[in-house]
């Protein structure tokens, strides 16, 4: 991606939108493409945001950050990190131009998320180009603010489906004092148990996983709490560095072969009977499966256990996200028909009918 | 710009034969509750924002699902409007009712199904209290983060519709962040499922589209929110300031220092005098402006936050800090700030409270605009302020038995929410736009994002049946508020951009 830049592109985007608008040509949203293989294939002329680029407004007092669409994840990490404070959410890159609108699209967090929350806790405002061709403001710098319906948060995650992202404005946290991570040899039916009897207590935990033999912990916060925790529950060491392999997906688990499934399921969910391999993320309620088998079985599954389940191999199904209840879908519909009435944002990208 | 309903700006609203309506209800749904007789109606005339009153046509006081699902199909079909109802604590007039149209009040629905401390969830009914919720977890050591000062009183479903804030939002978030799922009934009376007992659900995020939206897009009906570990320990610090700014930038430089207080607040001089006399909490009254910072968490790392904290308060020129010794004078430093709005309604017949957002390095320069026009418009201030998080709530005080003095403060008010938002905030940061705000509104967004927030109420109550006429003005009232405001041929804020 090269050095930072500061670029202003917004003028060029709403005019690429006006124009889509006018000849009624469905537009594709990408940024580096790092998240291409997730959701469904979008046929459509290509939206690129990385022409409109640049961290806006950073004042670390004001714990909030404020940058374009097109800003590389990287240069917005490098960011905070100099002045000592972290996007709590921890979202993947998957890929090293990941940016920031991606970011928001997908809604994707990393393994502190059942303690810190998730993207669309930290998105305090966005500025959005609608399928009216407006260029628009929603939410703002500021951590409360109810004037008016929540649309930067209903855009979270919404893979673009709903207008494009041009500027979002973040929460951010100073980092952690200490940092510990370390792992317990226990198989995965008593690592479960142990972590729903741990969540109802005010222990440090910030992420853990299990990878089929070993509970893998991470403890942040003061020194005090650290130490003691660490005391309690006792353990060997753990490279550090095993969060972002997981978080990025690139420990062996996640090598090429069988397709591979997230399930999001509700945190005290025991050991599930999976048809395949599988590795546990967000103290349970987030499992990584890599299975042949058929959709159908896996989302049963997840869907009795009160989750739902994804498929991340591209295009191998053609409802990679959980088919939702028809009521449901069709309030989709006509949120997605009022937002987005020539349907020109990546459209079939979540769902068909979307 | 008057604040109640009026046909002429905020649209016609159909009209209703009350009494075949109260015929129907009977008939279709014989055991629902009816309130129609007007000295029945007149409890239910205004919310927690007192000086509107309207009163409802009819109230419906129903205890069951099916009564709720059966109502709003048989509003539906008649083209009634539904003006859902709390416990009525709320600020704003979100519930202010329609004379034309039926209150739904769901306090009734005031069961705790199932608390699960594995899961650390609370599933709940929506008239379910606030604090009802955290006494239910305490005997699992958890509790409900979000704690609005009308907790004791407040229902969660009026905190979904409002997203409901409190002094902790800084570290814990506010309802939005709190919530796992909402059931709700469309305005046809059809049942949805928004979020999951997972962190996440397939979809869009509606569970975060309908938190806040103030009963404009469907009624709730059940809540499932998400609980956290009590913190083993809270200390309190109190440090005094001889200038409000000096308070100001001690507060950034707590933040700065990289630690999140779980409370962190903000009262100017007339506020500290009004709680000193009423509580004698052991304010400092000749303090320009005191600061009240809780710390929370395991004990270690509390008491070395403690004294950092306290490094930074004295380095940015407190006059005096002090640290609560104990668990009494600790709540007895909270009762005062907790007690600051009752404490100022003893200095005046009435007052009015404010609730906008500011980032919070405006804050000197805001405080000082606010007494600029105090003193424009006569009247008194005080400040209390949730300075974590950036939300003001000035007091402004005033009589309303003396003519145009509510008028004074209503457009006092007025300005100083516009202020906020010229400063890049928010008119409202927790107690909604309701009808209070509603002008307000229009100050804050441009008519096409008014449109876009037009757009999904019609995804979702296409008739616009369900409390019509709060929180997004029609564009017809703004332009006539617009009119109003155009001073010498010149908008407000000229030099703020309008996309």
């Amino acid at each position: 991606m090269g050095a930072e830049q500061n670029i202003d592109g917004s003028a060029a985007l709403l005019e690429q939108v006006n124009q889509a608008l006018a000849s009624a040509t469905p537009l594709l949203i990408q940024g580096s493409n790092s998240k291409a293989f997730l959701g469904r294939p979008v046929a459509g002329e290509i939206l690129d945001t990385r022409g409109h680029t640049g961290i806006v407004s950073y004042d670390p007092t004001e714990l909030v950050i404020t940058a374009r669409a097109g800003t590389a994840l990287s240069e917005l990490s490098a960011a905070l990190e100099a002045a000592g404070q972290m996007l709590p959410c921890e979202p993947p890159s998957y890929g090293e131009g990941a940016t920031l609108g991606g970011m928001v699209a997908a809604g994707l967090s990393g393994p502190r998320r059942p303690w810190s929350g998730s993207v669309r806790d930290f998105v305090l405002g966005t500025r959005v180009i609608t399928g009216l061709g407006k260029h628009l403001r929603f939410g703002g710098e500021v951590m409360k603010n109810v004037a008016g319906y929540d649309l930067s948060r209903l855009l979270v995650g919404s893979y673009g489906c709903l207008g494009l992202l041009t500027e979002v404005s973040l929460k951010v946290l100073p980092k952690p004092r200490l940092c510990a991570s370390f792992s317990l040899e226990m198989d995965s039916a008593r690592a479960l148990a142990r972590l729903a009897e741990w969540g109802q207590q005010p222990l440090p935990i910030s992420a853990a996983s299990h990878d089929g033999e070993r509970l893998h912990l991470r403890l942040e916060g003061g020194e005090g709490s650290v130490a003691a925790a660490h005391d309690r529950l006792g353990g060997e060491p753990l490279d550090p560095g095993y969060w972002n392999e997981l978080n990025e997906q690139r420990l062996a688990f996640f090598d090429e072969g069988q397709p591979l499934w997230r399930l999001s399921v509700p945190n005290n969910t025991g050991l599930l009977d999976l048809p395949g391999e599988q590795l546990i993320d967000w103290g349970g309620a987030q499992r990584w499966l890599k299975s042949d088998a058929d959709a159908s079985v896996i989302r049963s599954i997840a869907l009795a256990a009160g989750g739902h389940a994804t498929c991340y191999s591209h295009a191998l199904i053609d409802s990679p996200f959980q088919p939702l209840p028809p009521a449901l879908l069709r309030y989709h519909r006509q949120l997605k028909a009022q937002l987005d009435p020539q349907g020109i944002f990546n459209p079939g990208r979540m769902y068909a009918e979307l | 710009m008057n604040i109640l309903y009026d046909e002429r700006v905020d649209g016609a609203l159909p009209d209703v034969d009350k009494d075949a309506l109260i015929r129907a209800l009977q008939e279709q749904l014989p055991d629902l509750d009816i309130l129609h007789r007007e000295e029945e109606l007149k409890p239910y005339e205004c919310d927690g924002l007192s000086a509107y009153r309207t009163t409802p046509m009819l109230v419906v006081l129903p205890r069951t699902l099916e009564q709720v699902e059966g109502l709003l199909k048989l509003c539906h079909e008649r083209r009634v409007p539904v003006v859902a109802r709390g416990a009525g604590t709320g600020l704003s007039g979100g519930a202010l009712p329609l004379e034309k149209g039926v209150l739904l009040v769901m306090a009734r629905f005031n069961c705790i199904v199932h608390i699960d401390p594995a899961a650390r969830s609370a599933r709940v009914q929506p008239g379910v209290r606030n604090l009802a919720i955290s006494q239910a977890a305490a005997p699992f050591g958890l509790y409900y983060a979000p704690d609005p000062s009308s907790q004791i009183a407040c229902s969660i479903g009026g905190n979904v519709a409002e997203n409901a804030g409190g002094v902790h939002c800084l570290k814990y978030g506010l309802t939005v962040h709190n919530l796992l799922k909402v059931e709700i009934l469309t305005v046809e009376g059809e049942r949805l499922t928004l979020g999951s007992d997972a962190l996440d659900s397939p979809g869009f995020d509606l569970l975060a589209l309908f938190t806040g939206s103030e009963g404009m897009l469907g009624i709730i009906t059940e809540v499932t929110v998400n609980l956290l570990p009590k913190p083993q320990i809270a200390k309190v610090l109190l440090a005094a300031f001889d200038s409000v700014e000096k308070a100001g930038r001690a507060v950034g430089d707590i933040i700065a220092a990289g630690i999140i207080p779980g409370g962190l607040e903000m009262m100017d001089n007339l506020a500290i005098r009004a709680a000193e006399d009423f509580i004698h909490a052991g304010y400092p009254v000749e303090a320009e402006a005191i600061l009240l910072c809780e710390l929370d968490g395991v004990e270690a790392d509390v008491h070395d936050d403690c004294d950092r904290v306290r490094a930074v308060l004295e380095h940015a020129g407190a006059t005096e800090v002090r640290q609560a010794r104990d668990e009494a004078e600790r709540v007895r430093f909270w009762a005062g700030r907790k007690n600051a709005f009752p404490a100022v309604g003893r200095l005046s017949p009435d007052y009015y409270c404010m609730d906008g957002t500011i980032p919070r390095r405006e804050l000197p320069g805001v405080l000082k605009g606010i007494a600029a026009l105090a003193a424009e418009y006569d009247l008194r201030v005080a400040n209390v302020f949730h300075a974590g998080d950036g939300n003001m709530h000035p007091l402004i005080l005033f009589d309303a038995n003396q003519p145009g003095e509510l008028d004074r403060a209503e457009a006092l008010g007025g300005k100083i929410l516009e202020l906020c938002v010229k400063v890049g905030g928010s008119i409202t940061g927790e107690h909604g736009v309701g009808r209070e705000k509603i002008n307000q509104m229009c100050a804050q967004f441009n008519s096409d994002e008014l449109t876009l927030f037009h757009a999904v109420k019609a995804a979702f109550d296409p008739s616009g049946l369900l409390n019509p006429g709060k929180n997004i003005p029609t564009l017809h009232r703004c332009a006539e508020f617009g009119a109003m405001h155009v001073h010498m041929g010149k908008l407000p804020f000229p030099e703020l951009e309008r996309f």
